[in-house]
């Protein structure tokens, strides 16, 4: 196991140089004169030389990439040409938010689309299946944006059940303000006891968290049934039969395990639609995290932040990909041999 | 323990197999031969319901249970319990995610048979096995080890009969003399009836003590194992002891 | 020069595309094309024609879906949004399949350092959530239509690249190529005429299957201001604009909206359909 570990770590980490080259390719792609970039569109002649000067443009590509990866590790990921602080700065304040969005979501997505997905696997051919099919191909086809906005439209402005944005009542933060521990504000008001937080949070993620989680969970639900399937039509299905188990037993007792190797490495995958998606949805409902300050660094062509943002993302989404990997070796016992 | 009387199994339209007459009793052992194709494991597995999507008629008397006319949960209570169903391939017959112990003592909780922890104990034993063997998943053992583990299943849920298909097929020539002399012990000294299918007419004549032969779904001779091996009446008998080596 | 059967190739399977999903899928996508590529004849009013007196008309008689706050009929722009949607789709997915399917098929085949690099390199493409990768792309570029065609196709191509060459990897090791091989056929030859056809059908499968996710990512990226530009009809610019609307004029974000619901629904039932017919193994129902 540990050699296996090693090996992985190293694809990790090698990838991870790649991103950050990558990244900084990107960066130096504006079509014309690349000082725009990190000076502004609105700037001036003197400061597009003086940002010349201090990103070293006009040196070769190797030393920029070099400065550029020296910069990022020592802490400065350039500075927002939009909110005026240094972009790293704005990524720690915004990254927990962003967590419990896309951690509500994908809590969600798994606890519905597993059993659905056993459902129709269940009752393949029948109406539930249908129903089941029908619907997660559906929720896959769906355009995040607008059913945020239809979320929020119908339940949130019209029905009232639930508050149109931000993450909690920010009034709440004098009557009884937070004590930071994680920074993930539900996790803090839980291990706090801070009730009026903790609740006024929850109601907020409710919508947003359920537009996360329509396509994880549309997939989900469509992967769990194909592999029940495929696992109930085995030999050991049909010795499980004749020790006289139920349909249902041989399905979630002793076909949901193997079946769940699978759908590990799709949550891998999904994580990163839902981080995607999470950023529409954050946009739409005002949510403090990464996405809304990429969606308002965008719209002020704030290249320096949209691209400490993509690093950020692109890193994590590296390390998920490689603790999912692990994870594997735990569940299925013949991974472990591999 | 076993009747079966004018059983036909069809799929689609199309009869795969037509048994008029089929007994086993208890402490029997009765097998059926034929080639690939025959009909016997569709015969087999129809006595148990377990022919998903085929058509199945006549009547069959299994443990006291007319099992064509059977409701689902009276199909789940005698399977296991009081008949055992042994499958060709032993590790794929094993859920590989599950150890041996808990696969048993699920089995043995769904039939509400009391304590679990002698009676595993004593049926791996029975089946000349190490009860150390319990912890194991199924990759970790050898197909022989698999397939008495499956009869040891047979033992603890008290099963009175084991339909086993093809169950040395799968194994190694050393290690089938060892499974069938399983089988046939269990035959002998706890009087269960054994009905089984098989191609191996050597197997056969070691512990058999009635065969049918079968040939595109039909039987084309029945009889005392001794009788229809030395003495074959039909051709196609005659054609298969002669194929054997 | 015989076909093997391990990827059921096309030619003896269409005839089998009898899966109702399947059938379902083409059929509105046919319409919608139809629909799309007719626009300028069936529309009825011009996407672009601002009328200010006409301004958030409910759907109507006149206005099957109303019409927008410049007036303009929001049918007409749907339809119209249909071409530049179904035009970026077919552009994406010509652009990063055919790049991507021709790095994997080397990759594949090649083996060895060449396919070590190759592979890393698409690593590097996919640890970037596909939006993500695209919308840095597109904000450093200039907001365009085209814009949003090269950042989708960057972030596509490496999908068909590794698609291509597990597929040409496990082709690869065919006796028939050995022996095409030992007989001298150059390298070249022999990708383009064995292991090229046959890498086909894995293909096609996920283009079809990411047809739909290519509409929803140029919404999304049009939503986000980085697409298409005003006065152009694009769905997901229709949607930002109108969002503000929402509760009180709700026509002119619903219609565009389930404009794009109903194509990207419609490409992913054809995938499905498309996958379970083709799959060789044919496990989904």
């Amino acid at each position: 196991m540990p050699r296996y570990l090693i090996r992985r770590l190293g694809q990790a980490l090698l990838v991870m140089a790649g991103v950050v080259a990558l990244t900084f390719v990107i960066t130096r792609m504006v079509p014309g004169d690349p000082a725009v970039a990190y000076a502004g569109p609105k700037a001036t002649p003197e400061q597009l030389a003086e940002v010349r000067e201090r990103f070293g443009l006009d040196e070769p590509l190797w030393v920029q990439l070099g400065a550029y990866v020296t910069d990022l590790l020592s802490g400065d990921w350039q500075t927002s040409l939009h909110t005026r602080r240094p972009v790293l700065e704005d990524l720690y304040h915004a990254f927990p938010a962003s967590l419990e969005l896309v951690g509500a979501g994908l809590v969600i997505a798994v606890v519905t689309g597993i059993p659905v997905g056993v459902l129709a696997a269940r009752f393949k051919g029948r109406l539930p299946d249908f129903s089941v099919r029908l619907t997660s191909m559906l929720a896959v086809s769906l355009p995040v944006f607008w059913l945020a906005l239809a979320l929020q439209t119908v339940f949130a402005s019209h029905l009232g059940w639930f508050p149109v944005a931000g993450e909690y009542d920010s009034a709440l933060d004098t009557t009884s303000p937070l004590t930071l521990w994680t920074n993930i504000t539900l996790v803090d008001a839980l291990i706090t006891g801070n009730w009026p937080i903790f609740t006024s949070t929850l109601s907020h993620l409710v919508l947003p968290a359920l537009v996360v989680a329509a396509y994880p969970a549309g997939v989900i639900a469509q992967m769990v049934r194909a592999t029940l399937i495929e696992e109930a039509s085995q030999d050991h299905a049909r010795m499980e039969r004749a020790l006289g188990f139920r349909e249902t037993t041989i399905l979630t007792r002793f076909a949901l395990r193997p079946a769940l190797n699978p759908v590990l490495s799709l949550i891998a995958l999904v994580f990163a639609y839902a981080i995607v998606n999470g950023f529409l949805v954050e946009a739409v409902f005002n949510w403090p995290g990464l996405g809304r300050y990429a969606v308002n660094a965008i719209s002020h062509s704030d290249t320096p932040a949209v691209a400490g943002v993509t690093l950020l993302v692109a890193l994590v989404y590296v390390l998920a990909n490689l603790v999912v990997d692990l994870l594997q070796g735990v569940v299925d016992p013949r991974a472990r041999a591999r | 323990m076993i009747e079966v009387r004018d059983l036909r199994v069809s799929y689609g339209g199309r009869t795969v197999a037509r048994v008029p007459e089929l007994d086993v009793a208890p402490g029997e052992c009765v097998a059926i031969v034929g080639e690939s194709g025959s009909g016997k494991s569709t015969t087999l597995l129809s006595l148990l319901g377990l022919t998903e999507g085929a058509e199945v008629s006549g009547r069959i008397r299994v443990a006291g249970v007319d099992v064509t006319a059977a409701s689902p949960a009276e199909l789940r209570a005698i399977r296991g319990a009081r008949v055992a169903l042994v499958m060709q391939s032993p590790q794929a017959a094993l859920s590989p995610t599950t150890r041996l112990g808990t696969l048993m003592r699920r089995a043995l909780k769904l039939h509400r048979v009391g304590d679990a922890e002698r009676v595993m104990t004593e049926a791996v034993r029975a089946v000349m096995l190490d009860p150390a063997i319990l912890r194991r998943y199924p990759h970790e053992i050898s197909g022989g080890q698999a397939q008495r583990f499956a009869i040891a299943l047979a033992v603890a849920l008290g099963a009175e009969a084991i339909l086993a298909d093809e169950p040395t097929s799968a194994l190694d020539v050393t290690v089938q003399a060892e499974v069938a002399a399983v089988l046939r012990g269990l035959c002998a000294e706890r009087g269960l009836a054994l009905l089984l299918v098989s191609h191996d007419l050597a197997l056969v004549s070691t512990i058999a003590d009635r065969v049918l032969v079968m040939r595109d779904g039909e039987v084309v001779e029945s009889g005392p194992a001794a009788r229809v091996l030395a003495e074959p009446a039909h051709p196609y008998t005659r054609e298969l002891l002669e194929a054997l080596p | 020069m015989s076909t093997p059967a391990e990827a059921a190739p096309l030619r003896r399977t269409l005839p089998r595309v009898t899966d109702r999903f399947a059938l379902a899928g083409a059929v509105l996508i046919a319409l919608i094309a139809l629909a799309a590529l007719l626009a300028p004849w069936i529309a009825p009013y011009p996407p672009d024609e601002v009328n200010p007196f006409d301004s958030l008309r409910a759907p109507d008689g006149a206005h099957w879906f109303g019409t927008d706050a410049a007036g303009r009929d929001v049918f007409s722009r749907v339809l119209y949004g249909g071409r530049t949607s179904l035009f970026i789709a077919v552009t994406v997915l010509a652009v990063s399949a055919t790049a991507g399917v021709l790095l994997g098929v080397v990759a594949g085949y090649a083996g060895g350092w060449v396919r070590d690099v190759i592979m890393r390199v698409t690593d590097v493409f996919l640890a970037f959530p596909a939006l993500l990768l695209s919308v840095a792309l597109a904000v450093v570029l200039r907001p365009s239509v085209t814009t949003v065609i090269v950042a989708i196709a960057v972030t596509w191509w490496p999908w068909y690249a590794r698609l291509s060459a597990s597929m040409a990897a496990s082709i690869a090791t065919r006796p028939y190529v050995d022996a095409a091989r030992c007989l001298g056929v150059p390298a070249h030859m022999i990708i383009l005429r064995h292991v090229l056809p046959n890498s086909l059908t894995p293909v096609l499968v996920q283009v079809s299957l990411d047809a739909g996710g290519v509409i929803l990512t140029a919404a999304a990226l049009s939503y986000l201001g980085l697409g298409a530009q005003e006065p152009t009809a694009e769905w997901g610019l229709m949607v930002e604009q109108g969002q503000t609307l929402f509760t009180t004029n709700w026509w002119v974000v619903t219609f565009p909206g389930l404009a794009i619901l109903l194509t990207a629904f419609a490409f992913n039932v054809l995938g499905e359909g498309l996958r379970n017919a083709l799959d060789p193994r044919r496990i989904v129902t």
